[in-house]
């Protein structure tokens, strides 16, 4: 019975044999021929690609060497920007105080993203209340920082009312120079908590189930289990959103241009504040052409530390 | 993975049901954790709260009851006054700054800016993926590398030599300015688009090819149909992205007849002196240019939600 069918299937075989042979002459032409289909779907976003990512980035590596108000053509003067920057005070304050704030600004994000992890993971798994964690990240940023430019007004803001109620002083948190920075992190990370925490949520249940069955057999503590297992399961999902989350605030601009544009003094300007000033105010294309290329290796730098520091393509379930 | 985290749940919940039956012990451990969701849901939905509490507010009362948790002296002033229903003296005479917002405009701007971006890139995007994902030919995976690359370039970086183009152009305050560079593409939708495609099977698309169909046509008839989702998912996301968009419509797009929700809300805030700033209206103007994203969340936040762990991860 059994060589029967066999032989049933041969004929097929024989059969299905000059067909591949077709189909495998077929595929050089088709090859040519795909290339020419390929290249037809592949133009438009070509033309975004090379228009508007690939010759900016060069020309804006090329305008870093030059001196360029828009007025007249770019004229070369080698690193000269790049030296200017060692001397410039502002460029250092910019640096110092976005450090500050995506030092702020990550460090409390994270911490209180994984923690709503955990809850949204052991606790309340629901659609509605991850929903209404994400609120904030689907507003505009502008809609963000008026809401919170209202809230916390000197004088009539309601977390001073709050704060004046429990008997402290009212504090300026955008008009004060040791305030300024903090409140911005602090609204930025009511803004993504919900996000990222979604990010780590997501990574968490992709952690194995009989991974935690094994540990209560062996009856770790939560805490050891959390050590144990949940943080290092989650290492890979963690790098890539500490990588995203990093890289993004050191791109902060749309709070701070809505609420203290860089002020009081030099308190609250940021990296892309001082580009945006020194490009748009100043018409000195050149100088922020040579920051936005520091800013970009900056950014390039973390990825890579944090890639390679923290092995995050490497997973411990393999 | 999903069933295993359901049957889990489930398990989780039995046990706690009948450990309940039993011996009736509050589990604090779960009341605590609860405790915590609630104050998480409630620092997160409050501010929303009291946006809307005060754009029912007027501007003369806001002062005296500033720690009222109802509306000081309801008025819908507010709102008349940002949807242009209110004369400058009327506004006046109700603490407004006298200052304008032209929200009918700048709302027509943003639905503009954003629907057009969202659906270029969209489908210009999924052309290229069906390109990256379906077709075979010489130097696929170099061009791909170097379109993912382009994701590390931060978008601040581009912006400046963007905009001096846009400008050599003679293209500065149009929509045409405004829209391009997010028109053809970004990598990161190409990248997720060309995950969908990769995975479809090839058979139907083979059945249409013996029937002597091109590749317009299954593009249009097999392909896009069949990743409806996921494309829908995409669009949903460039939207409310490009909605919310300020840098490069301040950049480019500042004039009044161009000028969209994001930065007309900044210049509308800049405009009132500080002495007294319009909070009501403020609150309203806010308030209002968030509703096509709530709209869109309340329809479609189960997609948005789901999509998010996806987009990040993947």
């Amino acid at each position: 019975m059994t060589t029967l069918t066999k032989q049933q299937q041969d004929p097929a075989a024989r059969a299905g044999l000059p067909k591949a042979g077709k189909t495998a002459r077929r595929s050089l032409t088709n090859r040519l021929g795909d290339l020419k289909v390929a290249l037809f779907f592949i133009f438009p976003a070509m033309i975004g690609f090379v228009l508007f990512y690939l010759v900016p980035t060069i020309r804006g590596v090329y305008l870093s060497f030059t001196e360029y108000s828009i007025l007249g053509d770019p004229t070369w003067i080698g690193i000269k920007n790049y030296t200017a920057m060692l001397g410039d005070e502002l460029f250092w304050n910019a640096m110092g105080v976005t450090v500050q704030y995506v030092g702020l600004n990550i460090g409390f994000q994270t911490l209180i993203a994984l923690g709503l992890a955990l809850l949204m993971h052991r606790v309340a798994k629901s659609t509605f209340i991850r929903g209404a964690l994400l609120l904030p990240f689907l507003v505009a940023n502008v809609i963000v920082a008026l809401l919170w430019f209202w809230m916390l007004d000197y004088q009539m803001g309601i977390v001073n009312e709050i704060i004046s109620w429990m008997g402290l002083p009212r504090i300026a948190f955008f008009g004060s120079e040791q305030w300024a920075i903090p409140t911005i992190a602090a609204v930025n990370v009511w803004r993504h908590m919900g996000y990222t925490a979604l990010l780590l949520f997501a990574g968490l249940q992709s952690i194995p189930n009989h991974v935690y069955e094994v540990a209560s057999l062996d009856g770790a503590s939560p805490t050891r289990t959390f050590w144990s297992i949940t943080m290092p399961l989650l290492r890979p999902v963690m790098v890539l959103v500490l990588v995203v989350t990093v890289i993004g605030s050191f791109q902060v601009f749309d709070t701070v241009a809505v609420t203290t544009a860089g002020g009081p003094v030099n308190a609250s300007r940021v990296i892309q504040m001082y580009i945006y000033q020194k490009a748009f105010g100043e018409s000195d294309f050149g100088y922020a052409s040579a920051l936005s290329v520091i800013l970009f290796l900056i950014l390039a730098l973390v990825a890579f530390v944090q890639m390679k520091f923290l092995k995050g393509n490497e997973s411990d379930l393999d | 993975m999903s069933t295993s985290t359901l049957t889990r749940k489930k398990s989780v919940n039995n046990n706690s049901s009948h450990r309940n039956s039993v011996k009736k012990p509050v589990n604090w451990r779960r009341v605590g954790a609860w405790a915590l969701v609630a104050i998480a849901v409630a620092v997160t939905v409050a501010p929303f709260l009291w946006m809307l509490r005060t754009a029912l507010s007027s501007n003369a009362s806001l002062a005296s009851n500033a720690g009222n948790l109802l509306p000081a002296d309801f008025s819908l002033g507010a709102f008349k006054r940002v949807l242009g229903m209110q004369t400058p003296e009327e506004a006046i005479a109700e603490g407004g700054s006298g200052a304008a917002i032209n929200f009918w405009l700048y709302l027509r701007n943003s639905v503009i800016f954003a629907s057009v971006t969202t659906a270029g890139q969209v489908f210009f995007s999924a052309m290229a993926a069906y390109a990256f994902s379906r077709l075979r030919w010489p130097g696929r995976n170099a061009v791909f590398g170097l379109f993912l690359a382009t994701m590390m370039v931060p978008p601040i970086f581009t912006a400046l030599p963007n905009f001096l183009m846009i400008k050599n152009l003679g293209l500065l305050n149009t929509f045409a300015g405004m829209t391009l560079p997010f028109l053809f593409m970004t990598p990161f939708a190409i990248f997720f688009l060309r995950q969908f495609f990769l995975s479809m099977s090839r058979e139907v698309e083979e059945a249409a090819m013996l029937d002597g169909a091109k590749h317009l046509r299954i593009f249009f008839q097999i392909v896009l149909p069949n990743a409806a989702a996921p494309l829908a998912t995409l669009a949903l996301l460039t939207f409310i992205g490009q909605w919310n968009e300020y840098f490069w419509p301040l950049l480019v797009g500042q004039d009044e007849s161009v000028r969209v929700l994001t930065v007309g809300l900044g210049v509308f805030k800049s405009q009132s002196p500080q002495g007294a700033p319009d909070w009501t209206g403020l609150m309203a103007a806010t308030l209002v240019a968030a509703v096509p994203v709530l709209l869109l969340f309340i329809a479609f936040g189960k997609k948005v939600v789901n999509s998010i762990g996806f987009s990040g991860i993947k």
